[in-house]
């Protein structure tokens, strides 16, 4: 019998289905495989925590899900379970209940793991090098980063160290480390999935989405945490479709742009390459395509790094030490004054690009400049948004790279923030305009890393995403390469 | 009766007469802020209970502590208060409205931002009628929106602790235009805003609870000039009497700054109420920078026409409206009709009473209403609808038409009041068992005559002499015998009629 962590998680349904194995084996075989291998991916934060999950000897097991164990980002709130944001300032904090993806994901009879997905402090990154607990590794290449801010999501699917993820996309950080790490990343339509109990990095950006090995396995997990919640007023209360419905291999027709503002110097020629390949493969299923312009995308990410550090700036406010987390001891504040605490609590809790982005995003909203940069970022958004209007007015979907390169090295980029920011390129303008986007492998460069393809359809039309990914994947194998570990 | 506190103001020393005549050279330009607590069941952003005087931080939540992953939710109900009072204070309310972050770090403010409006409050431009000198003054209301409010800090020698009971608590802003021009004025403005906002039913307006405070902003300027002075925001003020003295005692020390041809500097200054002045809190150079910006959690909120006429169905009878409706319909005169409506209970209370009572003319038990009434719930700090009258409303009447009819006289009828009130015996009780009816039955009253005239045969013959003085003996006489019982008018008649005629 293959190895069961290996499998995805429609298979193990089907063997659960069939009475072949039961749901402890699953959870023994990733135990298995992430003591193997963990070490080296370090996909994961306070391991030792992990146990087993409580809910798989329970009935939900006639649920959806089954007991499949799904590993969850480091900022999404778990009952109890530690969730740190891989911040220092969140020592300790664990919260007294779960994010409403966590709480749907148990009544389908998800098994929750205990430790969490490593991740960039706050989801502040492309690499996952932000993390309070160490950088996680690409699986195809330990020397490279997995991509960021869910790297350790990305990585743990990549590695076969979890069937199902759950990551956060503010910028990209689903969809570019699924593109690092060869797996398929889904950034929902912000509002498709509540965000209660996602620790805000930035509010009108963040969306909770899955992580996963192939396109059904993220069709199966979108249905379950897809949905309004009244206890998150940006959730929009539209019904939500049975997804798997829309895995057809079947593209006739489907009109696609390609915008030539994404095709630009800077972009790796592999990259580019591959990507056209993948695009005449799509072509020969059947689908047609022409270039398009999104005539506003060279101002993304100047104006994602203002709302973005905006919206951060005031959300992170309040970890000051005064309830919860870590809080600087009074040996080391030389007066026992409040003002001194905060200083010393945020000076030491936060890491420095956490500090960067607060101190960004403070500036922009300050009495004098929030004129020329919060408010001018917010129209520019508007126009962002209106360019994809355009577009969708005449395409059923927009294809990209996903990144501009492949996985880069451990401590490429880390002394340069705008390098570093750049990574985002392509995956910035779909949390601007809050247009659902996915990631799917499309290919390896010659040194055997792998590429990702973006597919982006209007609000809430998920369901385009999935038709066009499956039918890609269904005549193409990339999705079934494993790293060697 | 137990008697509630008696606050006694303390001696203040009365000031000097000489400044006096250059504080007339400028005017004083006063805007008011006021901050209330709407009274719905739960918190503006999530569904704690909103009940005063719980046990530090047992009606919190994730939402209300700003933990994180948590979002606020907001209160319909508490939009819908809002709206209820800018519809009464005739603002124009907005067809849509969204919330803002307000930026600062305090440990009574978990979130270390408060959700509050900033350039787009529910609504704007509007007025209060006030009362001032006898006539009405427009004070234009520049703007209303609603927030949260923040926790509650108690310092400790050792410590300081937070309740957050309070936190997420609904507060709406009202903030006046600088129109007001004397302390009195602004004395008036609340107490007219207060009673408004307590008939909607919307806040318990109690500021020793808190759920009603006030800040103002003052400045002075030389009569005629159109520039204003400098402002000074005045907190810390925990009553309405506080606001008003404070006021006078910053029109005092800015007028005597600049007639020693100092300048006013910028600052917020605290009322102390032990000293009886203001005191300097921080300057405007220290202010903060709120960074307001859209709260992202919160979408735009479309408040739809037909549900602002629904809820403007639901306004009651204001005081004004009310006041005006007593002096029609009950004859009451504005003095008393205007004491009566100050609080909608005292107001729906008095006009129970008045129905009640089968007299035509109500001024009578009006009278009653606001004086001895009034006198003994003030005693108690109560106000008139709060005293528990013992056999409730038919007794008070009764009492009232025992004095009226001359069955008993009027100080005994207070007094029996209070007793009734003290003792929780019905009135009526008190006066029979203590047998205190006057004795107005003729026959009766002819008797005591006839054997004060025999008994004091002197005084008698004087009386029909002339001297006049000589009747108020024998009625003196005439009570004493009665054990204060008689009706002294009927038994000076008896007795007067009996002497001229014997």
């Amino acid at each position: 019998m293959a190895e069961l962590n290996k499998l995805t998680a429609h298979e193990l349904i089907e063997k659960l289905n069939n009475k072949e194995i039961v749901a402890e084996e699953i959870l023994s075989a990733l135990k298995k495989r992430i003591r193997e291998v963990d070490s080296k991916v370090k996909a994961y934060v306070r391991l030792n925590k992990i146990s087993e999950p409580a809910n798989l000897r329970t009935k939900e097991q006639e649920n959806k899900l089954k007991g499949i164990p799904v590993s969850i980002k480091d900022n999404i709130c778990t009952d109890g379970l530690n969730t740190e944001c891989c911040s220092k300032i969140l020592e300790g904090f664990r919260p007294p209940y779960d994010a409403t993806v966590i709480k749907r994901l148990r009544q389908a009879g998800a098994a929750i793991l205990d430790a969490k997905t490593n991740m960039d402090e706050f989801a502040f990154g492309s690499s996952t090098e932000n993390s309070f607990f160490g950088p996680t590794h690409n699986p195809w290449d330990l020397t490279c980063v997995p991509g960021g801010s869910s790297g350790g999501s990305a990585a743990a699917v990549s590695s076969d160290e979890a069937i199902l993820a759950l990551g956060s996309d503010t910028g990209g950080s689903i969809r570019q480390p699924a593109a690092f790490c060869g797996v398929v990343g889904l950034k929902p339509t912000y509002g498709r999935v509540s965000r209660f109990g996602l620790i805000a990095f930035a509010s009108s950006l963040d969306q909770i989405g899955p992580i996963t090995k192939d396109v059904q396995d993220c069709a199966l997990l979108m249905n379950v945490i897809s949905g309004y919640d009244p206890r998150d007023c940006t959730s929009v209360n539209i019904k939500v479709p049975d997804y798997t419905k829309s895995l057809v291999n079947d593209v006739k027709g489907i009109k696609i742009g390609i915008p030539k503002e994404y095709f630009i110097a800077g972009m790796d020629p592999e990259v580019k390459d591959i990507l056209e390949e993948a695009i005449n493969q799509l072509k020969g299923l059947g689908a047609t395509y022409k270039e398009i312009s999104l005539p506003h995308t060279e101002y993304a990410v100047a104006v994602y790094y203002i709302i973005a550090t905006a919206e951060a700036s005031s959300n992170l406010a309040r970890f000051d030490g005064v309830q919860y987390g870590f809080r600087s001891q009074k040996s080391e504040v030389r007066s026992q004054n409040l003002i001194d605490m905060y200083k010393k609590t945020r000076g030491n809790g936060f890491g420095q690009e956490a500090k960067r982005r607060i101190i960004l995003g403070t500036f922009v909203l300050s009495h004098g400049y929030y004129d020329a940069y919060y408010l001018r970022a917010l129209k520019v958004r508007t126009l962002i948004k209106q360019d994809f209007d355009q577009t969708f007015k005449e395409f059923d979907c927009i294809i990209t790279p996903t990144s501009p390169t492949p996985a880069f090295k451990i401590g490429e980029k880390i002394e340069d923030p705008l390098k570093m920011y750049l990574s985002d390129i392509y995956t910035i303008s779909a949390n601007l305009a809050g247009i659902p986007a996915i990631s799917v492998p499309c290919g390896f460069t010659k040194k055997g890393l792998p590429v990702g393809l973006q597919i982006l359809a209007k609000p809430f039309n998920e369901e385009m995403l999935f038709r066009l990914a499956y039918a890609y994947e269904q005549n193409t194998s990339w999705h079934k390469m494993k790293p060697k570990l | 009766m137990t008697y509630g506190r008696l606050s006694i103001p303390p001696f203040k020393e009365p000031r000097d007469l000489s400044r006096v005549g250059s504080i007339m050279d400028y005017e004083t330009v006063i805007g008011l802020e006021v901050h209330v607590h709407l009274k719905t069941k739960t918190k503006a952003f999530c569904g704690c209970s909103t009940e005063f005087g719980k046990e530090p931080n047992s009606q919190v939540c994730p939402v209300c502590l700003g933990f994180p992953g948590s979002l606020p939710v907001l209160n319909k109900a508490a939009l819908e208060f809002a709206i209820k009072v800018a519809l009464v204070l005739n603002c124009q309310v907005q067809d849509s409205t969204k919330f803002d972050r307000k930026n600062y770090f305090y440990p009574d403010l978990p979130k270390n931002y408060q959700i509050s409006q900033y350039d787009l409050p529910l609504s704007r431009d509007g007025f209060l009628d006030i009362n001032t000198d006898g006539k009405t003054k427009r004070i234009g209301i520049r703007r209303i929106h609603l927030e949260e409010d923040a926790g509650k800090l108690i310092h400790r020698e050792d410590a300081s602790l937070v309740d957050f009971n309070r936190s997420g608590i609904p507060l709406l802003e009202i903030v006046s235009e600088p129109e007001i021009t004397s302390a009195p004025q602004a004395y008036e403005y609340l107490t007219t805003l207060k009673s408004i906002i307590e008939y909607l039913d919307v806040s318990d307006c109690d500021m020793e609870k808190g759920s009603l405070r006030c800040d103002a902003n003052i400045s002075i300027r030389k009569k005629g000039s159109t520039e204003l002075g400098t402002k000074i925001e005045l907190k810390n003020m925990n009553s309405f009497k506080a606001v008003r003295d404070a006021l006078v005692f910053e029109v005092e020390r800015q007028s005597e700054l600049l007639n020693e041809g100092k300048t006013v500097i910028q600052e917020t200054r605290l009322w102390d109420i032990e000293e009886l002045k203001t005191i300097p809190m921080r300057a405007k150079e220290e202010a903060q920078d709120y960074r307001y910006f859209p709260e992202p959690d919160l979408t735009t909120f479309i408040i739809e026409r037909n549900r602002v006429e629904e809820i403007r169905k639901t306004i009651p009878e204001l005081p004004r409206e009310k006041m005006h409706r007593f002096m029609k319909e009950y004859g009451l005169s504005e003095y008393d009709a205007k004491i009566l409506v100050a609080s909608k209970k005292d107001a729906d209370f008095a006009e129970e009473c008045i129905k009640a009572d089968e007299e035509k003319n109500k001024k009578p038990i009006a009278n009653w209403l606001i004086g001895p009434l009034a006198q003994i719930a003030g005693l108690a700090n109560l106000s008139i609808s709060e005293v528990k009258i013992p056999g409730g409303i038919p007794e008070f009447i009764k009492l009232k038409n025992f004095e009226k009819d001359g069955n008993i006289s009027n100080l005994v009828a207070k007094s029996v009041l209070s007793e009734s009130i003290a003792r929780g015996i019905p009135a009526s009780q008190i006066i029979r068992d203590k047998n205190l009816f006057q004795i107005s039955d003729s026959q009766k009253l002819d008797n005591i005559a006839e054997e004060v005239i025999k008994e004091n045969t002197k005084s008698a013959a004087d009386y029909k002499q002339g001297k006049n003085n000589a009747l108020m003996f024998l009625v003196g006489q005439a009570m004493k015998k009665s054990q204060g019982k008689a009706n002294p008018k009927a038994i000076q008649e008896i007795l007067k009629r009996r002497l001229e005629h014997a």
